[in-house]
């Protein structure tokens, strides 16, 4: 066996070890994705109720 | 505290001010945060031992394991005492500031659940028991949920705040309950890796450093996602406002 399939082999520990750390990786990515789509939803959504306003208003 | 300060505290806590700065901040913190990690994993993956006298390969978890659990109880207090001055002195920004932590203090509370898990199996045979440690830290994460699912259940977000602020002000108590209950109880979970008044270190100082090296690295992750999830809250608080109009592109 060479050095890289070693290291992921981790004395036969994988499954545990790269569970712990897949999972916290998945779940931070999962956390700024939902941030980033937040922000980005209520920004839209606050736009297009001003808009329906100033049409309200308009008319 | 002078009144130079009392100005720059009343200065942040209005959420238009707040705003911008915490936009200009948070690449700052994401950066360090990636930096922290970079260098933590270097020392967990490849300057740690490999094995210990009583583990073997699978203790590399710890420095996931410890940092998350640290993060899980310390961003605890952190809410609770947001909540506590949003509570006694109406600061709507404070309030905002609990809630925003809410989330990522959930997500290290379930990792740290997790990740002992994944650990304790191979090291003890099993994924889970009723320990001490183990059952308050499963109350912790059971609190986030109760904290975020009162906010969502009550309309008014300054009655929100409040009912879902007791709660966490109440549920403080836990932290010091999960923090020594390995030394209170009989508890299949190890004692302290790092224990407050320890002279001599109770790990290799590389696993020390690893440990400490990820916290921080959590720590920037965690101000930099909480301030870009507040800026989300400031928004949806402050909607009726002419600043927040104005940003989203509206004329008044």
């Amino acid at each position: 066996m060479n050095a890289i399939t070693d290291f992921f082999h981790i004395g036969g520990y994988g499954f545990y070890v790269w569970g712990s750390y897949g999972v916290t990786a998945l779940f931070i990515a999962i956390e700024i994705y939902l941030v980033v789509r937040g922000k980005r939803v209520i920004t839209k959504r606050l736009a297009r109720l001003g808009r329906l306003n100033n049409n309200a208003n308009a008319s | 505290m002078g009144f130079k300060n009392s100005i720059i505290w009343m200065y942040f806590s209005s959420p238009r001010n707040f705003y911008p700065i915490a936009g200009k901040v948070i690449p700052w913190f994401a950066g360090l945060a990636a930096i922290f990690t970079i260098i933590g994993l270097y020392i967990s993956f490849f300057l740690a031992p490999p094995v210990l006298s009583d583990q073997k390969e699978y203790y590399v978890i710890i420095f996931i394991h410890v940092a998350a659990a640290w993060m899980s109880m310390f961003i605890y207090v952190v809410m609770s005492m947001y909540a506590f001055i949003g509570l006694v002195w109406n600061i709507k920004m404070s309030e905002m500031m609990a809630t925003a932590l809410a989330p990522t203090g959930a997500m290290f509370t379930f990792v740290a659940l997790w990740t002992g898990a994944l650990w304790g199996r191979p090291s003890w045979g099993a994924y889970w028991v009723w320990d001490a440690r183990l059952t308050s830290e499963l109350i912790l994460l059971f609190l986030y949920i109760g904290f975020m699912s009162l906010q969502s259940a009550i309309d008014d977000p300054r009655r929100a705040a409040r009912a879902s602020g007791l709660l966490a002000i109440v549920g403080v108590i836990n932290i010091p309950i999960i923090y020594f209950s390995v030394r209170w109880w009989n508890t299949l979970h190890q004692g302290f890796s790092v224990a407050p008044n320890q002279t001599t270190q109770l790990v290799d100082p590389s696993i020390f450093w690893g440990m400490i090296t990820m916290a921080l690295a959590c720590w920037m992750y965690t101000i930099a996602v909480v301030l870009a999830r507040v800026r989300t809250e400031i928004l949806q608080r402050e909607r009726q406002t002419a600043w927040v109009q104005e940003l989203v592109g509206n004329q008044k």
